[in-house]
């Protein structure tokens, strides 16, 4: 590293420019442990208050978990006249919401990386790719409001109907139940919507993945006669399954919380088990969204927080889970390639 | 002791100042000094073909004759289009929308480039190894099985028979026999790439096309797989890219001499090596630039 | 090398039945067109919501929209969406007053002090995590930690709320923009003498200051159409925001907000509440999206820094 045409060099300068730079240096001697300590004080700040959110999570629900007790998570009431609460309908509708998310969303998200990474000209790819992230950036509680006054509809007249009247509509968990109202506003509603804000993610990093894989081995594929579809299916998800398993966790766990798009959707019933995805239901955050605010009763309030801090618990389950398996993953490609 | 058999005349004599004979010597059984390269059955002819990535010209009218059952070296410095002009054959080029080909290459008496060419059939009969091994993110096994059951169907045992000869053909097999399901990429590089090997020739090429494959190996690999180009021309015809003069006065039969996307000599090893006809060449292998 | 004399002779190898390639080119082609389908699709769900948000939100945007507060009576047709605009541009605000500088901080920290000891690393691993918790227990937080104790809404605590959605954010993207500078910078800023924190702000982060700037624009742009982290700490109103504290004010009650009234509108059976709601939706959208692409076009290079 060469500094000497910008160094001051030593005891070239006037005694008035070497004092000055004296003066300058104990000031400044000041400066790193300020400046340091503010930042350290920032990072541990942010750290505590993470841990600070589940903390006063578990303590403002401690009323609920002590007085309710497993039936929280076991049974079907929402009924602060008798101050019996259970969650169990929304823990049922979060999941089959996210599930119905996640069919619709996985492959959808990778024949568009496949397309984004194999098919098109980069450019072409880049304004695909950046349509698609920006489905990212619109709000939640506008994907709702074109959910019910546009999808809302289009379930409740066309498509639910449609799927009923085939054999399918017989099948357990597609023929409707006690709640049945139209089918439009429903946990396959939501599960649409919810496709389509965790679309966006889960595109992104599939097609990041696949374009790590090496260039030679694709060619390698495509020397022996492959076509783009048997190297993609046979060697690029080979070397990118990983990161896209990650990605899916991630999308699940993101999908698992969406509040305002599926409160809109889902149809807030909450005193009844679903028996079908064309059934209202409700999930664990909208649960919390549509009660929260008229809630007065201190238990009803705890076993809200409650939710919360269940909902928080799953959701880090699949953050640190993926994680974890993000982590391995590199470890093993990384220790291979 | 990569190349016992032809290290002795490697001294540079200064007689003549002005032709410096080259003195890379060729190995004594090539087939290709003395034989009648005109009566040889040919597997590839290439006529006239110029070569484009976008606008930019990389190949100019290439016009070359590869034979069947003979190794075809070519060399050239780097820049020079000795690759461009391999991945013409199998047509590889096409994975990238701003490269073309023009001109003839004839295959089984069909123009490859026309537009009605099968690209995956042309693709496992012109089989091809690349520079940087490149094993399949599979088994040992399932790398070499790749092409085998992408274009036939076999049965269980068929296919591990196929296997064991493929691998046994790219004198791996003593290696990998208790590996086989292992990854394939957790073999060393040499190993890997005789794997590649095995894979491009259990789908039963006629052509195998080799771009620099020694280029990434250490020189003991490079001396098995430059003994395996050897036995395998028996049943295959080889184009073997490299930059190394050595290894194709050790392999090769004929050799090409590319310069700036022209063929500029090309003739029998022997010929080559010993009598170039062309100043450029000369001056490539006896090593005044390249 | 003996392999080839003890390998099965090629004749006692069976020929091999073909597989057909008119299949195989089908199922290629199959997938292609599905590809291409679904990239259409996602490209049209875009547009579809653009179209439906743009055609209906213009329709409410007039100059009462702009200048009139959120009406009292439903069945009105007057009133607008102006102190919920101001609510939501304060409330933002407020969040990145306190993120930016904080988290800001703490990308100096993981990247320039912190780097790979355990204490980097467990700040680094929590806020992964909590980037991937969903809003609206952010907001539950904010409700626990401000509105319970204080006995009011307020808009500070939906700031609060907000500031905690953007800190890890802003932490980590500081930090992955700090660690794109080379490592010469710095060390020839400290071979000159210099101290530390001039090194860092006065040379690395202006080396940086397209990717630090993208990256805190887009921290704020996740965060303004937030509506769940505002449903129980800014709440609504229909009133002015009246000044810092007291009931009117920031810190002193319920701030009205543009998400938390189109929630209340939309979910309302009255058109022209509904209208309203679109009119804020389309508001949002292109604050949002204007942001973003105007970022994105202004600092193409904040990406590979």
């Amino acid at each position: 590293m060469s500094t000497v045409d910008i160094d001051i060099p030593p005891q070239a300068g006037a005694p008035r420019g070497s004092m000055k730079a004296e003066t300058r240096g104990r000031r400044l001697r000041l400066g790193d442990p300020i400046f340091r300590g503010l930042a350290t004080a920032s990072g541990l700040f942010l750290a505590v208050a993470m841990v600070g959110l589940g903390v006063v999570l578990v303590i403002d629900s401690w009323p609920a978990i002590t007085g309710l007790g497993t039936k929280m998570l076991t049974t079907v009431a929402w009924s602060p006249s008798t101050g019996e609460y259970g969650a169990l309908a929304a823990l049922v509708g979060t999941f089959l919401s996210t599930l119905v998310a996640m069919v619709i969303a996985v492959p959808l998200a990778l024949v568009i990386a496949l397309l984004l990474v194999e098919l098109v000209h980069p450019k072409v790819s880049r304004v695909v790719g950046t349509v698609i992230e920006m489905l990212a950036s619109i709000p939640s509680i506008v994907f709702g409001m074109v959910g019910i006054f546009t999808i809302v509809p289009f379930m409740q007249d066309h498509l639910v109907p449609w799927v009923l009247s085939t054999p399918l509509g017989k099948v357990p968990g597609i023929a409707p139940g006690p709640n049945y109202a139209g089918g439009g506003v429903s946990i396959f509603t939501a599960g649409v919507v919810l496709a389509f804000m965790v679309l966006p993610f889960i595109t992104a990093v599939s097609r990041d993945v696949m374009k790590m894989v090496p260039q030679v081995t694709k060619e390698a594929g495509y020397g022996l006669g492959s076509t783009t579809w048997e190297v993609m299916r046979k060697i690029s998800l080979r070397y990118a399954n990983s990161g896209i398993v990650g990605a899916i966790f991630i999308g699940f766990g993101r999908a698992l919380g969406e509040t305002m798009a599926v409160a809109f959707l889902i149809g807030s019933v909450f005193t009844s088990l679903p028996h079908s995805v064309f059934d209202p239901g409700t999930s664990i955050a909208s649960l919390i969204a549509l009660n929260f605010s008229e809630a007065t009763d201190k238990l009803q309030i705890s076993a809200l927080i409650e939710l919360g801090l269940i909902l928080f618990i799953l959701t880090i389950l699949f953050q640190v889970a993926a994680q974890a398996w993000l982590r391995r993953v590199q470890r093993v490609t990384g220790g291979r390639a | 002791m990569v190349d016992t058999k032809v290290d002795e005349p490697t001294q540079i004599q200064d007689g003549e100042a002005t032709v410096v004979p080259p003195r890379l010597a060729v190995a004594e059984n090539r087939r290709g000094s003395g034989e009648d390269f005109a009566a040889l059955a040919d597997e590839i002819t290439v006529r006239d073909l110029d070569f484009f990535y976008g606008k930019a010209q990389a190949l100019f009218g290439n016009t070359i004759d590869f034979k069947k059952n003979r190794v075809t070296a070519v060399i050239g410095p780097s820049g020079c289009g000795k690759s461009t002009h391999l991945r013409a054959l199998n047509r590889i080029f096409n994975l990238y929308r701003d490269q073309r080909a023009s001109g003839e290459i004839l295959f089984e008496g069909s123009n490859i480039l026309s537009k009605d060419t099968d690209l995956l059939e042309l693709r496992r009969r012109i089989g091809m190894i690349f520079q940087k091994p490149s094993p399949f993110p599979m088994s040992v096994f399932d790398n070499v099985a790749y092409g085998l059951r992408q274009h036939y169907r076999l049965n269980r045992s068929e296919l591990a028979m196929r296997v064991e000869h493929a691998l046994k053909r790219s004198a791996i097999w003593d290696e990998v026999k208790h590996k086989l399901n292992e990854p394939g990429n957790a073999l060393s590089g040499g190993q890997q790439q005789r794997l590649c090997i095995a894979r491009a020739i259990a789908a039963e090429p006629d052509v195998l096309l080799m771009d620099e494959p020694c280029s990434a190996i250490d020189p003991v690999a490079t001396a098995k797989i430059e003994e395996l180009i050897l036995e395998l021309k028996d049943k295959y015809t080889i184009v073997l890219v490299t930059h190394n003069m050595q290894q194709a006065a050790r392999v090769s039969d004929y050799t090409a001499f590319f310069f700036q996307g022209r063929i500029v000599e090309f003739g029998s090893t022997t010929d080559i090596f010993s009598c170039p006809t062309e100043k450029q060449t000369e001056e490539y292998i006896t090593g005044r630039f390249g | 090398m003996s392999a080839v004399a003890e390998s099965p002779r090629p004749s006692q190898l069976a020929p091999m039945r073909r597989r057909s390639v008119v299949g195989r080119k089908a199922v290629d082609l199959v997938v292609k067109v599905l590809s291409w389908i679904g990239a259409l699709f996602g490209i049209a769900v875009m547009g579809f919501v653009l179209y439906e948000v743009i055609i209906r939100g213009l329709k409410a945007w007039n100059v009462a929209f702009f200048t009139q507060p959120t009406p009292l009576d439903p069945m009105s047709t007057s009133g607008g969406m102006a102190n919920a605009i101001l609510g939501t541009i304060i409330i933002t605000a407020g969040a990145a007053a306190i993120a930016i500088p904080i988290g800001f901080m703490a990308g100096v920290y993981l990247a320039e002090f912190g780097r790979n000891g355990r204490v980097a690393t467990s700040i680094r691993m929590v806020s992964n995590v909590v980037m991937g918790v969903p809003s609206i227990i952010v907001g539950v937080f904010a409700f626990a930690i401000l509105v319970k104790p204080l006995q009011h809404y307020s808009g500070f605590a939906g700031s609060v709320a907000l500031a905690f959605l953007m800190l890890p954010v802003m932490a980590r993207t500081t930090e992955d923009i700090l660690n794109l500078v080379p490592n010469e910078l710095r060390e020839s800023g400290l071979a000159m003498g210099a101290p530390r924190w001039r090194v860092t702000l006065r040379v690395v982060c202006k080396a940086a200051r397209g990717g630090l700037i993208t990256g805190a624009t887009l921290a704020v742009v996740r965060v303004a159409g937030e509506t769940a982290p505002l449903l129980f700490t800014a709440l609504s109103s229909f009133y002015w925001i009246t000044g810092l504290f007291g009931p009117g004010g920031y810190f002193g009650g319920p701030v009205a907000n543009i998400t938390k009234a189109m929630y209340d509108m939309a979910n309302s059976p009255y058109p022209h509440m509904q209208a309203l709601a679109w009119g804020g939706a389309l508001f949002i959208m292109v604050f949002i999206l204007g942001l973003n692409i105007l970022v994105r076009l202004l600092f193409q290079r904040g990406k590979e820094w």
